[in-house]
C-alpha cells in the first residue's frame, strides 16, 4: 500500500504579532528570523495518520511538499517520525501560490508518482487557513475526498473514516484510492525517534522543478494564482482595557465583580 | 453583459428551522443584492424540507429553491457537489455564499474546483466592487494577525463566510416571494462515499454556540484542577466553559470545548478569559464577543489589548474572591 502525505512549511502559528512585519509592496506578512519554521500542525497529524496505517499494514509513506528554499530540518521531520520518502517541489516558480495553484502542482506531482492508494493532507494550513488544498487535489485527480477525519481504518480496498461534524462525528466508507484530510481530533502526532532519525540520514529528498511534473513555470505559484490580494492590513483593536485594581489581588477581583454588576455585564 | 445574476445562499436547516448561519448570510446577502440591484435567492438541498425552507422568505429572500429527493436526504459531500454543480450551471448566480460550517467548508471549495472557479473561505466581510460587480472578501490570515482583502475573476463568485461574522437577519412581516421546487430526478448521482453512521454528542450543560456567557481557560490554568474552578464559575453565571488549544492538547478539557481557529468560533455577550495569553489562534475564536474580561497574571499578555475589563493576578487568588463577591451581590 502506498500513502502520499502533503505537508506545508509555515511560520509557527503560536507566534505573536510583534514578530511579524507587514510588507505592503508584496502584500505579505513577513516573519522575523526569531519565528520558527514548523510543519503545519494539521499536516503533522496527517503524517501521524499515515504512520498509524503503516504500523498496521506496513504501507510505504511518501511525503510531498512544495515551496522554495525549504528548511530541511522542517521538511525532514516526517522522515524522523517514520515516513519513507521525501519529494520536494522546490523552485522559485512555486512561491506565492494560492489553493488553486498549490493543489494543481501537487496533483501533477502525485500523477507523476503514479502509484498511490491514499493521499492525506491536513484539513487546513494554520497560516492561510484556507482549507482547500486536499479537496483541490481530489478534484484534479478525479478522486473522492473525505474531509476532517479523526480516525482512519483501512480494510482491503476500503477506508472507513470517522469525520468530524457539528456536535459529533459520522462514519463513512470510501474505496481506495481516495483523498482524506485530517483534523486535530486525530490526536497527538508522534515524536521523532532516534531510530528513525538515524535511518532517515540516508534518505535524500527528491527535488522536482515545474518541468519535472509537466508544468510550465507560469502555470505555478504566483503566476497561476486565481485569488488576488487587493490589500493586506493589520487589524486595529478598538477595545481599551479597563484594568481593575485593588490593595490586594483579592480586592481587585472583588472590585471587578462590583464593576461588572454596575455595568450590568454580569 | 453577463447572464450570471443575483445573490444565492446555500441554505442550512436545523430541526427547528433556519440555521443561524443562514440567517446571517441572509442579512449579509441582502446588502450585496441591494448594492447590485439584484435579487436574493436561497437554495436548500434535501428531502421533505420545503416547509422549513420556505421560512427564508420571511427573512428577506426573494426566492427559495428547494429539492425534494430521497438521494439528497442527508448531507454527503460527493453527492451534494454533483448536484450543486448541475444546479449552479442551470441557475447561474452571480454570487454564491456558503457558511464556513462543517457542511459549507466541505462543499464550497469542492464545488469551486469542479466548476473551475476559485473559492475564498472563512471570510468575515463582503462588499461589491462596483465596476466589475465582483466580491471584495475580507478574510483573517495568519490566525487573525492580519486581514486580507481578496478578489477573483469569473462567475459565480464563490465564498464561505465565517459563522457569527454577520448579524442575523430579522423576521420581517411579509413573506412575499416564491418557492421553486428543483426537480433533480433526472440527474444521475452515484456517490463514491457512503455514510454508515452519524453520531451527535449532546454537550452537557449550555452549548458553547448558544451560551450568553463563556468562561474559558488557557495555559495559565496549569491543569484540569483549574477547570473544575471554571466549571463553578460557569454554573454560577449559567454559562458554558471553554478552553484554548493548549488546554485541550493537555487534556484539561475535551476537544469539543475548544475555542479558536481550530475549535468553535463563539460570539457571546460576555467572554471571561482566564489564564489565556491571547495567541491569535485563540482570539480568532472569541474576538467577536461583546465584552471580553481577562484574568491573567502577566500584565503584558496580549489578551489585555483586546479585553474590555481585566484583573492582573493569578486566577487562584482572583477567581474565589470574584465568585464570592458575585454571590454576595446576588
Amino acid at each position: 500500500m502506498n500513502i502520499i502525505v502533503c505537508i506545508k512549511e509555515i511560520p509557527d502559528p503560536e507566534a505573536t504579532i510583534d514578530s511579524f512585519r507587514l510588507d505592503q509592496e508584496n502584500k505579505a506578512l513577513v516573519s522575523s528570523s526569531k519565528v520558527l519554521r514548523v510543519v503545519n500542525p494539521f499536516d503533522e497529524q496527517a503524517v501521524e495518520a499515515a504512520l498509524r496505517i503503516k504500523d498496521k499494514t506496513g504501507a510505504k509513506v511518501t511525503v510531498l511538499s512544495l515551496g522554495n528554499n525549504l528548511d530541511r530540518v522542517v521538511v525532514k521531520k516526517p522522515l524522523h517520525m517514520g515516513a519513507d520518502e521525501l519529494i520536494l517541489l522546490e523552485d522559485g516558480a512555486f512561491v506565492g501560490g494560492d489553493s488553486w495553484s498549490t493543489a494543481h502542482a501537487l496533483a501533477a506531482a502525485i500523477r507523476k508518482i503514479g502509484e498511490y492508494d491514499l493521499i492525506l493532507c491536513g484539513r487546513q494550513a494554520a497560516d492561510t487557513n484556507a482549507g482547500q488544498t486536499g479537496m483541490g487535489i481530489s478534484e484534479f485527480l478525479g478522486l473522492p475526498c473525505v474531509t476532517v477525519a479523526r480516525k482512519i481504518d483501512i480494510t482491503g480496498n476500503t477506508a472507513t473514516v470517522e469525520r468530524v461534524i457539528n456536535n459529533g462525528y459520522e462514519t463513512v466508507e470510501v474505496a481506495l484510492p481516495t483523498v482524506i484530510t485530517v483534523s486535530n481530533e486525530l490526536g497527538q502526532a508522534r515524536y521523532p525517534s532516534i531510530k528513525n532519525i538515524a535511518k532517515s540520514n540516508s534518505i535524500k529528498p527528491v527535488i522536482w522543478q515545474p518541468s519535472d511534473i509537466g508544468l510550465k513555470p507560469e502555470a505555478c505559484g504566483m503566476l497561476a494564482r486565481r485569488i488576488r490580494t487587493a490589500s493586506l492590513y493589520l487589524p486595529v483593536f478598538e477595545a481599551t482595557c479597563e484594568v481593575v485594581v485593588g490593595e490586594t489581588i483579592q480586592e481587585a477581583a472583588q472590585n471587578l465583580a462590583v464593576r461588572l454588576r454596575l455595568e450590568r455585564i454580569l | 453583459m453577463t447572464d450570471d445574476r443575483h445573490v444565492m445562499i446555500y441554505g442550512e436547516l436545523t430541526e427547528g428551522g433556519l440555521a443561524s448561519i443562514t440567517k446571517e448570510l441572509l442579512s449579509g446577502g441582502e446588502k450585496l443584492a441591494d448594492n447590485l440591484g439584484e435579487e436574493l435567492h436561497v437554495l436548500f438541498v434535501g428531502d421533505g424540507i420545503t416547509e422549513r425552507a420556505r421560512e427564508a422568505l420571511a427573512f428577506g429572500a426573494n426566492k427559495v429553491y428547494v429539492t425534494h429527493d430521497t438521494r439528497l436526504g442527508r448531507y454527503e459531500g460527493d453527492c451534494y457537489v454533483a448536484f450543486l454543480a448541475w444546479a449552479v450551471e442551470k441557475l447561474r448566480p452571480r454570487i454564491l455564499l456558503f457558511g464556513n460550517t462543517d457542511v459549507g467548508a466541505d462543499l464550497g471549495p469542492r464545488l469551486g474546483f469542479r466548476l473551475n472557479r476559485a473559492v475564498t473561505t472563512d471570510c468575515v466581510a463582503l462588499e461589491v466592487e462596483q465596476k466589475t460587480k465582483t466580491l471584495l472578501r475580507t478574510k483573517p490570515v495568519y490566525g487573525g494577525l492580519a486581514m486580507a482583502v481578496l478578489t477573483s475573476e469569473g462567475f459565480p463568485q464563490i465564498t464561505t463566510v465565517r459563522p457569527k461574522s454577520m448579524s442575523p437577519a430579522e423576521r420581517t412581516g411579509s413573506a412575499d416571494g416564491e418557492t421553486v421546487p428543483v426537480d433533480v430526478s433526472l440527474i444521475a448521482i452515484s456517490p463514491r462515499v457512503k455514510v454508515r453512521d452519524r453520531l451527535t454528542e449532546e454537550a452537557k450543560g449550555v452549548r458553547l454556540e448558544d451560551a450568553e456567557i463563556i468562561v474559558s481557560g488557557g495555559r495559565g490554568m496549569g491543569g484540569s484542577e483549574g477547570f473544575k474552578e471554571l466549571e463553578k464559575v460557569g454554573k454560577l453565571l449559567n454559562g458554558a466553559v471553554g478552553g484554548s488549544r493548549v488546554a485541550v492538547d493537555n487534556g484539561w478539557i475535551p476537544t469539543s470545548h475548544q475555542i479558536g481557529l481550530t475549535g468553535t468560533i463563539v460570539a457571546p455577550r460576555v467572554y471571561i478569559a482566564v489564564g489565556i495569553s491571547g495567541a491569535s489562534q485563540h482570539m480568532t475564536g472569541c474576538a467577536r464577543s461583546q465584552r471580553i474580561i481577562a484574568i491573567n497574571k502577566d500584565a503584558a499578555a496580549p489578551i489585555f489589548k483586546q479585553a474590555h475589563f481585566g484583573v492582573v493576578g493569578d486566577w487562584k487568588a482572583v477567581l474565589p474572591a470574584f465568585v464570592e463577591k458575585l454571590k454576595e451581590l446576588g
